[in-house]
């Protein structure tokens, strides 16, 4: 599955990275502690959270996340944008909060 | 065989907007280098996990990257407060992030227990006043 394929299935809004939707996504990670998704996520997941700064960036961009989707209508600073446009990193954004995300992912097969 | 390499950056404490560049940069010379993805990973893991400590908790430092056919070495020495009690700090949990950091997502007390579980050999030396030394090593061949 893509990251397009998840925007249109969960009606996602785009804040960035409309050149890198293409990617397929090997599943996802939840989480707001920096070092657990350090830890924990893997190459191609895609990360639910409600963290907003611009350090979210550079997790994404080492542990190769394939789109960042923030939950509860949080919106991204303005430095993450800009960043996240600079790495060509995938923002998305959701009114829902990350436990139905993450259920309505798994419905669609994206598993851990 | 990887070409040897070797450069070093310069860290800024509380400087958030650039934290991770070093890290990030790393990553990159290793792609290019032609370094093996898995143990790209665990580089990059643990070269965070030190650029963020030196970010949040000390003055500056100055990581050190080295790329052998044999190994990878990342050596951090920072100017900071120092860690009075390293067997505490290395406890997976314990953290002595700042209310703000925790709100953006630090001080889960993982950050050197991610850095020593990411390294083959892993040396940390610490005096309180003045810094921290941390020598990560990843064997590559």
């Amino acid at each position: 599955m893509t990251v397009q394929e998840i925007i249109e299935d969960l009606g996602l809004s785009v804040c960035c990275g409309e050149g890198n939707l293409t990617r397929e996504v090997t599943g996802g990670y939840s989480g707001d502690l920096l070092s657990d998704v350090m830890a924990n996520s893997k190459t191609g997941n895609v990360w639910i959270t409600m963290q907003i700064h611009v350090n979210i960036v550079a997790v994404a961009v080492l542990k190769e996340i394939s789109a960042i989707i923030l939950v509860n209508g949080r919106q991204p600073a303005e430095e993450t944008v800009r960043k996240a446009i600079e790495e060509n990193l995938p923002i998305l954004q959701s009114q829902l909060p990350a436990f139905e995300i993450a259920g309505k992912l798994y419905f669609l097969g994206v598993v851990a | 065989m990887v070409e040897p390499f070797s450069q070093s950056f310069l860290i800024e404490g509380r400087n958030f907007l650039n934290a991770g560049k070093a890290s990030t940069e790393i990553k990159s010379i290793l792609k290019q280098l032609g370094v093996n993805a898995a143990f790209i990973r665990r580089v990059a893991i643990a070269a965070y996990e030190a650029e963020m400590n030196v970010v949040m908790y000390a003055r500056k430092a100055k990581m050190t990257f080295q790329v052998t056919p044999q190994v990878i070495k990342i050596l951090v020495n920072d100017e900071g407060p120092g860690i009075p009690d390293i067997e505490r700090a290395m406890r997976e949990g314990y953290s002595t992030a700042t209310p703000e950091m925790r709100e953006m997502g630090f001080g889960a007390g993982m950050g050197l227990p991610n850095i020593k579980r990411n390294s083959d050999d892993f040396t940390i030396e610490s005096e309180v006043g003045k810094g921290t030394q941390l020598g990560i090593t990843i064997n590559i061949s």
